[in-house]
């Protein structure tokens, strides 16, 4: 067994040995990438230098290195998909890839990749690509420092940045995605990493992904995107140290979590948005350590939510910090800091001593009638949350924080 | 009339009154600043003090005012003095020593902690307010002769303008909720200036919250230029009514 194995290892150093480069550029034999691919075998690298290649849909078909040197331009014409990978163990890297063509009926992409494992796609960049990098069926690939600019207008003719379907152990890491329709999308995607990434100005949502279970979040930044960051039917998920900012909309959240179950918010930071988080049928929830500032509403709790723990976050300056829908609380508030906190601390244990109400009755005034929106700040709804605060009647009675904390948690 | 609106000046300076004002104003603005932890907290609480104790102010001090110099007025129409140009000295004293009372007390410590658009609006409305509310008491002075029924009124107006009126809309709101009512509420908030004032701080304040639809619609009324013209005219006409009324009462009043 142990000598099978170092046999299989020997071979496996001689054909990475014999592992040839192929030039592809206008000064070689092959000039075409087309060429280039052709007379490959598996294990060689495909270099191409730089130039405007019209190549129309390059297939992958073998295990090789596809680079170019000085970002060489691949231009699908705005008719084809300018790169399609049927393979394993694939790596492209290097390359700028423009004008794919648009088709929602076959989901054109810049680089599509199917039922293939072990792909790199690294330091590209795509611009006014349909689709941008899509991986179907697909497991342990990395796509890696991508930059991906779309230039849709409406959502209906646009397709996603990076989009991965069914696939598994996917590494996401460095890529800014900015006017695509969805930045990243995910459909039944299990244990992957999404690891700092930026997605800004998209036309729909910056992350949106459904039934992907087990995946972490770590440090992305999520900017004015359409509709914010939406997150349904998942179990597991770990979102840590992301940034949601600016979305602004009656309908745009920070992130929206719609049946979410057994996750992990900690130290993400929220931002100037009309609703920081909106929470709908969400179960054991663990929020620590964020922070909420300038929002709209720091959060849109629904009564359908469920052990949502809320501990040691900072709610700075938001207009409204806590909105509800029903009288109904099976969530726990505990030691966070809420700057709107008008108690006294007597025995200096820098724990407030009387409960927090983060609803205020104007929240709910709000929710019922938008339109008194125009009448926020004046003496008499003034005079209206003050009288609520001394006898809640509005507001559900229950949902409150019983030890706020005197300072900022952190 | 420059040596009326001098001398109107010179005597409301050395009143009391508008001094402890203006050390009120600043007192107030300098602690909000300082106390709270984070400035826009602060400018919440300064944006209370400029809804409701600058109106308040303008209102009794000018009413008040007018009753105690009514024996200099009628020492003044006695003189070759047209009653308009008398009318309008005593009014530019009251507004411009008001508006430098507020500019000071509240309008430089907002330079000093928030110079931005915020603090911009915030010194513009506080100011715009102060002399909006001394034409509106000039015209309610102007109607009858007996102080208390004078000051009275004048009280009355502003518990209408800053409390009253906001209940009677929040009504209309509830009642007519079934409505699509954005857009007549921007025609209502014309209504009063106070609410005016309040709704183009609102949008630079809690900008976030105001970009939900209904917000939306208020943003992209007064956000854009042509809002921001109607609000200022709406705001100067607040000033030209009441001061052409109670001009037009003034020159034919039997003092």
């Amino acid at each position: 067994m142990k000598y099978l194995a170092s046999m299989i290892v020997a071979l496996f150093i001689a054909v990475s040995v014999s592992a040839g480069i192929i030039r592809v550029g206008s000064k070689h034999t092959h000039k075409t990438v087309r060429a280039g691919i052709n007379a490959a075998a598996a294990g060689d690298t495909v270099s191409v230098d730089q130039g405007h290649y019209r190549e129309r849909n390059l297939v992958i078909n073998k295990r090789i290195t596809l680079k170019g040197n000085n970002r060489p331009i691949l231009d699908g014409e705005s008719k084809y998909e300018i790169i399609s990978v049927f393979t394993s163990g694939v790596t492209i890297e290097g390359f700028k890839l423009i004008h794919s063509g648009v088709s929602s009926l076959e989901d054109l992409s810049g680089i599509k990749v199917s039922n293939s494992s072990h792909v790199t796609i690294r330091n590209n960049i795509l611009e006014d690509t349909f689709f941008g990098i899509y991986i179907q069926n697909g497991s342990n690939s990395r796509i890696i420092n991508n930059q991906l600019r779309g230039t849709s207008l409406e959502e209906q003719r646009s397709g996603n940045g990076i989009h991965c379907w069914k696939s598994e152990n996917m590494h996401i890491a460095r890529n800014s995605i900015s006017g695509h329709r969805d930045g990243i999308y995910f459909e039944f995607v299990k244990n992957s990493v999404i690891l700092k990434n930026t997605a800004a100005n998209n036309l729909r949502y910056g992350l949106h992904f459904m039934f992907s279970n087990d995946d972490s979040y770590l440090d992305n930044v999520f900017r004015n995107n359409g509709s914010g960051v939406s997150v349904m039917y998942s179990k597991r998920i770990k979102m840590l140290s992301n940034h949601f900012e600016e979305n602004w909309g009656d309908a745009a959240y920070g992130i929206l979590l719609k049946e979410i179950s057994d996750g992990t918010m900690e130290g993400n930071y929220f931002t100037k948005n009309t609703s920081a988080i909106y929470m709908e049928g969400a179960n054991r929830i663990s929020m620590k350590q964020n922070t909420f500032k300038d929002n709209g509403w720091a959060l849109k709790i629904q009564a359908n939510c469920m052990d949502v723990v809320l501990e040691r976050n900072n709610f700075i300056g938001n207009t409204f910090d806590v909105g509800t829908n029903g009288s109904l609380v099976l969530n726990t508030f505990r030691n966070n800091y809420w700057d709107k906190y008008e108690g006294y601390d007597l025995n200096k244990d820098k724990i407030g001593d009387i409960p927090f109400r983060p609803v205020s009755m104007y929240s709910v005034i709000v929710e019922k009638f938008p339109v008194a929106m125009i009448l926020f700040r004046t003496f008499i709804t003034t005079l209206l949350d003050k009288t609520e605060k001394i006898l809640p009647s509005l507001t559900p009675e229950n949902l409150k924080d019983n030890e706020p904390l005197m300072h900022r948690a952190f | 009339m420059n040596k009326i609106v001098k001398y109107v000046i010179t005597d409301i300076l050395r009143n009391r009154i508008i001094i402890i004002y203006t050390l009120f104003l600043l007192a107030s603005a300098l602690t909000v600043f300082s106390l709270e932890d984070n400035s826009s907290k602060g400018l919440l609480s300064l944006l209370n003090i400029i809804l409701i104790v600058v109106p308040l102010v303008s209102i009794i001090f000018s009413t008040i005012y007018v009753y105690n110099s009514a024996e200099f007025i009628e020492l003044l129409v006695s003189q070759p003095l047209r009653r308009k140009s008398i009318w309008l000295s005593i009014f530019t004293g009251l507004a411009s020593s008001l508006a430098l009372a507020f500019f000071i007390g509240a309008g430089i410590p907002i330079l000093l902690y928030q110079a931005n658009m915020i603090g911009l609006t915030m010194i513009l409305s506080g100011t715009v307010l102060s002399v909006i509310f001394v034409a509106i008491a000039l015209l309610s002075a102007v109607q009858t002769r007996d102080k208390a029924k004078g000051i009275g009124a004048a009280i009355m107006l502003w518990l209408y303008f800053s409390l009253l009126f906001d209940g009677l809309v929040l009504f209309l709101l509830f009642q007519f909720s079934d409505y699509p009512l954005e857009k007549p509420m921007i025609g209502i908030s014309a209504l009063n200036p106070i609410d005016l004032t309040r709704i183009l701080i609102l949008l630079q304040l809690d900008v976030s919250a105001m970009m939900g639809y209904t917000g939306a619609v208020f943003k992209d009324f007064f956000g854009t230029y042509p809002g921001l013209v109607f609000s200022c005219a709406v705001l100067l006409l607040w000033i030209a009514l009441p001061i052409w009324l109670s001009t037009k009462k003034f020159k034919s009043k039997d003092l």
